[in-house]
């Protein structure tokens, strides 16, 4: 059912409920603008998506209770979908998060669509998924070249595409824009302009967040799944401390937040986060980086762990020490790593979620989509997760690793002899400066 | 009380024609040009304050030019920061939200994260010897990118914070247009400065290749032209078009030989720690150096001669005039149409007779990326001290570890010689 839901068609017209009349009330709002004028072929309206054996298994339920059904069973059913995936391995979860990816693009940008009422002009849903094309190219092919880098040395037409890599995708940006402006008509000039400009914000959105979350897929899985589960886990927190202690509400532009639900939700996460952390780190599949393995020609997760993820001593400070009554603790330095991750998740990361309901209430629809029953699109599973790939991708380049040894070696072999000697040179000295090496030995 | 989002429901309407015209802004024209042109009649003056700004500003031009790379650099800087107050500035007017609660903070505020992002990945590299000398500045550099995510994760927390019940879809029209308008603008002008920086004659060539292309163009036109080329532009045609092209290509090449005899234009720039400014001083690079080429059969007969002298850059140059005249055009077409959808004549009034900056860069935007996409493709593979800076910030063992790595590497190469043992 779930398989049948994600590629149910295109659709926008939220199905109804309580709740939407209760927001809509709260807000004032008025007629929406589809209402206002008339659709010359507005895009086909969907049906509701609850597939049938829900619906006929949940029809003696009131329909407050119906609804709370649904979304209880579908949460449990992509928590299942998200552990088969893990299991299946980096593979897959790389086309399933390009597979997210491009439903998000669609999503939005059918939500512009409607907004202009822009669904017949000329060309423009080619050169919507042309670009879409385009930047996906364009990352694939920088994260391709790092990570396969051997077997793109070994077949020659990758080693061309490789080399020549970012004059090729900027040649088709290129062929994209000069179509867009040739494509320009006459009546519908800001239209196309709005289109254009929704289509490259969007792209910057969708696109580069995905392509952090590969990047982060990559470092190893523990650093995918902690933090998008860090997101899950604050978003059901949430939602179960406001529903029994929410009192105090938390802003304007989302009338169901509650401070006692934010603040509750983010010591829940946290310690989920620690919890998580702990059973993860112990399985190399979870710690290890991906790594491409020419031999067998599939991915591998073997390594020897980093000090990240070895067991130490640490020494409890005394206030901590006369609750608990121990000396020392046992943890993995990355559960330190997960309480940064998880506050972020927990105070930025509904930011995102803030940003998406205004973006909604602005445009006037309840939901991005309706591809998950009682969820609404993916983009609403999802708005949370926006701010969260990028800062893992931050916090592991800036506090984990430095740039990446090997790709530093295949941008050294680039270079031009001279300033290969220069850099060696410049090394050399600083490693005998540092005492790594000893200038006599050197000479030998 | 109607929603604010509401009234300007008309803004997304289907066509154009129900959109007001925005009110022009006031003739900046500098009093003694008008006195001195008063006798002249309202074609011929407006010709005429073209004409002299034209040269005002390739005098400028070569001024800044004369006067050094670091003065480049501020004059693309006080560039990029007037066109993004132009565009905005459009933004304003055509939603009528001047009066936007924070936006206009929020606008400057997310121009400054991007321009500190960028310019501490890049123009950072070059300050290396420089940086590795102070002690914070080594802090801000390693962490830079995690500075910079914080410092605009700010600004858009303090974006949803500030969204106002009725002007929830003017301020996220604003946003996107602020962050639309970033793209173009400071990536184009940061790709300028790299461009620089691998020396003058990158950041010559192509942007006299466009102004080249605009003003021949124009005259071919003028004087030739008689079918129309766009629908989007009337008053360019194919004749103006194709003549601007050979002329260009003519231009490039010669620009290009002329240029290529001065290591001032010629090489990469770099600052010297010990005088604290930058040199362009270095053994010019093959690119640089005149070659014979030996002249195919037909160039042959029509010269009369066997070979040639050139410098390589010239063969690069008309690549790159190719672009100016071809692809250019596209960027200057892009900003025709966007002024026709929003219904302005000309982004500013900042030039008496021109517009605004924009006006002038319009056919520049897509030249600046074209030129780094090159260089970084053929001309040279990546930038060898951003290379070195990130050796340096490696853990100790995988230092020692590439070292071995390259040594080994270099000596097959026969680049280093194997030292031997007294």
């Amino acid at each position: 059912t779930l398989g049948r839901a994600l590629v149910a068609g295109m659709a926008l017209m939220p199905v109804s409920s309580k709740e939407s009349e209760l927001e809509a009330k709260l807000d004032g709002e008025t007629a929406s603008d589809s209402e206002s004028r008339t659709e010359p072929a507005p895009p086909p309206a969907p049906a509701d998506d609850t597939p049938e054996v829900l619906n006929r298994a949940l029809s003696n339920l009131s329909s407050r209770w119906k609804n709370w059904w649904v979304r209880g069973i579908l949460t449990l059913a992509m928590i299942a979908f998200f552990f088969i995936i893990i299991y299946l391995g980096p593979m897959v979860l790389m086309i399933i998060v390009m597979c997210v990816q491009i439903k998000c693009f669609h999503e939005i940008i059918t939500i512009g669509y409607n907004v202009y009422h822009s669904y017949d002009l000329p060309w423009f849903r080619t050169l919507s998924w042309y670009f879409l094309l385009c930047v996906n190219y364009f990352f694939y092919g920088e994260t391709v070249t790092d990570y396969f880098f051997t077997l793109v040395q070994r077949e020659e037409p990758l080693r061309i595409l490789s080399k020549y890599h970012r004059f090729i995708s900027f040649t088709l940006y290129l062929t994209g824009f000069c179509m867009f402006v040739l494509s320009l008509v006459k009546k519908h000039y800001r239209l196309q302009f709005y289109m254009f400009g929704w289509t490259h914000v969007t792209l910057l959105i969708v696109v580069t967040q995905s392509h952090l979350v590969i990047h982060n897929l990559f470092e190893g899985m523990i650093w995918f799944i902690v933090p998008i589960s860090c997101v899950i886990c604050n978003d059901i927190m949430a939602y179960m401390f406001g529903f029994f202690f929410g009192r105090t509400p938390l802003i304007k532009l989302s009338p169901k937040k509650t401070w006692e639900g934010f603040i509750g939700g983010f010591f829940a996460t946290v310690v989920f986060g620690l919890l998580l952390s702990y059973v993860m780190s112990g399985y190399r599949c979870f710690v290890c980086p991906v790594e491409y393995n020419n031999d067998t020609n599939s991915f591998t997760v073997d390594c020897e762990p980093s000090d990240l993820f070895r067991l130490q001593e640490y020494n409890i400070p005394g206030v901590i020490q006369s609750v608990i009554g121990w000396k020392t603790v046992r943890m993995y330095p990355f559960q330190i790593h997960s309480v940064a991750l998880s506050t972020f998740a927990s105070l930025i990361g509904p930011f995102g979620g803030f940003f998406a309901s205004g973006f909604k209430r602005a445009f006037k629809i309840k939901d991005f989509a309706n591809t998950i029953p009682g969820h609404g699109g993916i983009m609403d599973r999802f708005d949370c997760q926006y701010l969260m790939a990028t800062f893992v991708n931050v916090y592991i380049a800036s506090f984990i690793r430095g740039p990446n040894p090997s790709k530093l070696i295949q941008q050294f072999l680039t270079l031009r002899p001279d300033q290969q000697l220069h850099i060696f040179n410049t090394l050399r000295s600083h490693l005998i400066d540092k005492g790594m090496l000893t200038a006599a030995a050197e000479d030998e | 009380e109607t929603d604010i989002d509401d009234r300007y429901g008309d803004l997304d309407s289907r066509t154009d024609s129900d959109i007001p015209d925005i009110p022009p802004s006031s003739d900046r024209t500098p009093e003694i040009l008008k006195k001195a042109l008063s006798g002249l009649s309202s074609r011929w003056k407006n010709w005429w304050i073209r004409g002299i700004l034209t040269l005002t500003m390739i005098s400028l031009f070569f001024l800044i030019i004369y006067m050094g790379s670091f003065m480049l650099m501020l004059l693309v800087l006080s560039i990029q920061v007037k066109c993004f107050h132009e565009i905005i500035t459009i933004g304003y007017r055509v939603y009528r939200s001047y009066d936007l609660p924070w936006f206009r903070t929020l606008s400057w505020y997310f121009l400054l994260c991007v321009n500190y992002f960028f310019y501490g990945e890049t123009v950072a590299d070059y300050f290396a010897t420089f940086v590795q000398r102070e002690e914070q500045l080594q802090f801000l550099i390693r962490y830079h990118r995690f500075i910079s995510f914080a410092l605009y994760l700010a600004g858009f927390c303090m974006f949803v914070l500030s969204l106002v019940k009725k002007h929830y879809r003017l301020q996220f029209y604003m946003f996107a247009w602020t962050h639309v308008t970033l793209l173009i603008t400071v990536t184009q002008s940061h790709l300028v400065i790299q461009n620089l920086f691998e020396g003058m004659i990158w950041f010559l060539v192509p942007i006299s290749s466009v102004i080249c292309n605009d003003i021949t163009a124009y005259l071919f036109g003028f004087f030739f032209g008689r079918t129309p080329l766009i629908k989007l532009s009337p008053k360019k045609t194919w004749e103006g078009f194709i003549g601007g092209f050979f002329s260009t290509v003519v231009f490039g090449f010669t620009a290009a030989y002329v240029l290529s005899k001065y290591q001032y234009f010629v090489c990469p720039v770099e600052y010297r720690s010990d005088v604290n400014s930058f040199v362009t001083e270095c053994e010019p690079s093959e690119l640089f150096q005149l070659q014979s080429y030996p002249l195919p059969p037909f160039l042959k007969a029509v010269l009369r001669r066997e070979t040639v002298s050139l410098y390589p850059f010239q063969i690069h140059s008309i690549a790159l005039s190719t672009f100016a005249s071809l692809i250019g055009p596209f960027g200057g077409f892009f900003a025709s149409g966007f002024k026709r959808a929003f219904k302005i004549k000309d982004f500013a009034n900042t030039i008496p007779g021109h517009g605004g900056i924009m006006d002038r860069f319009d056919c520049q935007y897509l030249m600046a990326t074209f030129v780094h996409v090159y260089i970084t493709s053929f001309i040279r593979g990546p930038n060898p001290s951003k290379v070195l800076q990130q050796l340096l910030v490696l853990q100790p063992e995988q230092q020692l570890n590439i070292y071995k790595t390259l040594k080994t590497h270099l000596i097959e190469k026969g680049i280093l010689q194997p030292t031997l043992k007294v």
